[in-house]
This record gives structure tokens, sequence and C-alpha cells, in this order.
């Protein structure tokens, strides 16, 4: 049986989601949730299992990745818990134990290098051109001081060393 | 009208590096209706409310503040295009100011950087700006009424939600998108689940296609029930999930079912102001936007 985490709430409540432990699982969150429509992603059973403490369980399932974040659940939440928001500190906390999806780390990849998580690319330097548009825009694709200094930023918050660590363990 | 107001144009990622048509149109269409844009160079991107912010949330805080930062430089409020960078700003902001210590955690990251950092500048959604100029001052633009045009509005999620760090005077069932429409001579027509998102956030478009373009599709296939001539919307990330899923599905399906325009509102309301196509980038679509053009009385 799965080690059990008391801690685990206390973790998420402590980064934001504070109304958590007033879940009464009534289900208008996995209702509403345009993910659970069509999958087994139950935004219920995510936040039951947070409360129990079923950590590995939780940070590990591919589940947690399911959520769009439209925040239909945190609107309509009858103990107005931060649903959503508690859906992103627990992504945070898979990120760092490793479970980020390889997409995921991907975009990160291009964050890193290129300051955007969508980069520019030959077609749409053309399309920019055809439009009378500057062929590349003026964000740090234009400023490499601008792209140096978002660099040490995201080394200073750790974000270079949780992806880096990501691209060696895969 | 008033006099010209200036902002802080953010581009963010999507817009300018994959559908710099909607780009266009905004920089054509707002200078016409009194919103001047300056460049806010070196601006990153926002980063994504649901990926960027997933993995790392005091790496998206410090980077949104970044670019919050180079706007409040600049003395002007940030203005987007996109309801995820919209989201990112109006969140990153409100962490800041309901928690000082978030603030210095934030401003000890720039050190030594020449970034000052007080949250004074906000952050507005362009179709914010837009609809606080008004309706009946905005009608007063319309020289082509696209009369007879069956529009399907999507507004998207962050544009709205969370509603208590929203501008809107409602929290739900909103109409300020519909009357928006519905200047240009355009019909926005009611649909089902007209408020369910597009799929396309929290990572889940860049890791899980299939649920992605699922959700995308029965939002399409709810349009397609009423008959719409096009999806109209007002994020790059919805416009870039309804061109994207709409290919991908009729791929897989062997066959072109779905062919709905996807349309910005910078587009709609240029093309009611007489504005050509090329100007609004209507020539560079990846669903043809030419059945929907057919049917603007000339």
């Amino acid at each position: 049986m799965e080690k059990v985490d008391h801690a685990f709430v206390d973790e998420i409540v402590k980064a934001g989601a504070d109304r958590i432990r007033t879940c009464i699982q009534c289900g208008t969150c996995s209702s509403v949730c345009p993910s659970g429509r069509r999958t087994a992603f139950r935004t219920r059973e995510l936040i039951r299992k947070a409360l129990l403490g079923l950590k590995e369980e939780v940070l590990s399932s591919p589940n947690l990745w399911l959520c769009a974040t439209c925040h239909t659940c945190l609107e309509r939440c009858p103990r107005q818990i931060k649903v959503t928001d508690a859906i992103i500190i627990m992504r945070n906390m898979a990120a760092e134990k490793g479970f980020m999806l390889p997409e995921h780390r991907r975009a990160s990849m291009k964050l890193l290098e290129t300051g955007h998580a969508v980069p520019i690319n030959t077609a749409n330097r053309e399309k920019r051109v055809s439009l009378g548009l500057d062929e590349v825009p003026p964000t740090v694709h234009s400023h490499k001081d601008a792209l140096d200094d978002l660099k040490t930023i995201m080394e200073r918050t750790g974000f270079k060393d949780l992806i880096e660590k990501q691209e060696a363990e895969k | 009208m008033t006099e010209a107001q200036t902002y802080s144009f953010f581009l963010g990622c999507v817009m300018p590096n994959r559908f710099p048509n909607i780009e266009k149109s905004i920089r054509v269409v707002l200078p016409k209706i009194g919103i001047e844009l300056e460049e806010l160079e070196g601006a990153s991107c926002c980063p994504a409310p649901g990926v960027i912010r997933s993995f790392s949330e005091p790496t998206w805080l410090a980077i949104a503040s970044r670019n919050l930062a180079l706007a409040e430089k600049a003395g002007h409020d940030i203005i987007t295009g996109c309801n995820g960078c919209y989201g990112t700003f109006k969140e990153a902001l409100l962490e800041v100011r309901e928690h000082p210590d978030r603030l210095k955690e934030v401003q000890k990251v720039f050190k030594g950087l020449g970034l000052k950092y007080k949250a004074k500048a906000e952050a507005k959604h362009l179709i914010e700006v837009i609809y606080d100029i008004g309706i009946e001052e905005l009608t007063k633009k319309v020289t082509r009424p696209l009369t007879g045009l069956k529009v399907g509005v999507h507004y998207g999620c962050h544009l709205l939600k969370p509603s208590k760090n929203r501008p809107w005077k409602q929290t739900e069932r909103h109409t300020f998108l519909d009357e928006l429409v519905e200047l240009t001579g355009a019909e926005s027509v009611p649909y089902k689940d007209k408020f369910m998102c597009c799929g396309a956030g929290g990572g889940v478009r860049g890791s899980n296609a299939p649920v992605s373009n699922d959700i995308a599709v029965e939002k399409l296939d709810n349009m397609m029930d009423v008959g719409v001539d096009c999806v109209l919307n007002v994020c790059s990330f919805c416009h870039l999930q309804f061109e994207v899923a709409q290919a991908q599905v009729n791929k897989e399906l062997g066959e072109k079912k779905y062919q709905i325009p996807v349309i910005y509102y910078t587009q709609l309301l240029g093309l009611a102001m007489g504005l050509e196509l090329e100007e609004l980038g209507l020539h560079q679509h990846m669903i043809k936007t030419q059945p929907m053009l057919d049917k603007i009385p000339e």
C-alpha cells in the first residue's frame, strides 16, 4: 500500500490553495470540467487523494496534466476552493520530482534558449515580411541583451536547473 | 471620441511567431479607433499561465514581472491581444500586490539587471480597451455593415476568469463581445456551451492533441449546428486552437468536414470599417476565409 504523506495537503495550503480542506466532495468540479467529459480525469478524485495524502499517486499521474486551466471549477466551487491553483501547485511539485511530460520539457527548453515558448520560424518570418511587418518581432528575438537578462532571471529562479535536470533524467 | 490613449503593445509568442496576420490587423485597426500602440522592445514570452506557471511558479512570476516592468519603465499600461498573456499579467499583478514578500522576491531576482518594478502598470486586454470606447462611438466607424453574417462568438477562459480578478460587471453570461460583434452589423448566434474552453490551455494542446482537438470539435460542432459563418475570437491561442484543430481533425477524418473560418475581432471590425483583406491578414488563414467573405454585402 502506498505511503500516506499527511504533510502533502499542508504544502498545498501553504502554496496558496488555502481552502482545500473544506472540500465536501460534491463533484461540481468534475461535472463542469471539459477535460473530464472525455477522459478519466476526475477533479474531485484528485482533490480527495490530495486530502488523503496520496502524494506519489497524485504527482505521478498523467491525469494531473489534463486540466486545461479553464477555471470553471474554481468559479463554481461551492466552498470557493481555488481548484485550478491547487492543480498548478501540484504540477509544480510533480515537475520538481521529475514528472514533467516530454512535450512540456521541450517547450521549456525553447523558452530557455530563445525567450519564447513558441519561437519564430522561417515560414512566419516570410509571412511577417509579406504583411509589411518587421521580419523578426521587436521582442527578445530582436534584442540579445534583453534575452541575456531573461536567461539570468531563469537561472536565478532555478528554472534552468529544473529543466536541465529533467533532460538529463529522461 | 476621447483623445488617443497610448499602450505598450505586448505581443507574446503565438501572435508574432505563428499568426502575424492577427498582429497586422491589430496594428492597422487600433490606431484608427484612437488606441495608439508603442513597441515593448525586448519583451518575452508572458509566460503561459497554465504551462510555464505549472512547472515553476516563481519563474512564471519573475518573467511576467519583467514584462510588466518594461511597460512600467515606458510609462504605459500593457495591452495584449491574447487571453493567456492577459491572465498571466492579471494574476501576476494580483500576486505581488497582495503579497509584498512576493514583490521583494521578484526584485531580488532582478538585482543588477537595471529593472525597477513596483507593479504600477496595469494590464489590459485590447477588447477591454475597445469596449471602453463605447458601442455608439465604434458604430460611427462602420462603413460596410456585415449584414447577414452569422458569427459564433468564443470568449475564451482567461479573459473572464477568475472573475474576482477581472474588470467585467458580470461573472457569467457576458454580452460585451456579442455587443462588439453586432455593432458591425453581423449577428452573434447563440450556441450550446458558448462559454466552454477551446481546449488549448494548461499545456493540453502541446501534450495531448487528441483530447485538445476533441474539446475544440465539441465547440465547433455546436457552432455548426446553428449555421455560423465564422468563429470569432479575441485570443491568439484560441485562434491557433480553432485553426489547427480543424486542419488536424480533417486530416484524421480524411474529409474536409470542418471548414469554419476563424476570425480575430480586429479583423471583423476592420472589415466593417471598409479595410482591405490584405491589411487585415484575412488572406493568410489556415481555414480559407473566402466563403465567409462572400457573404458580406458589397
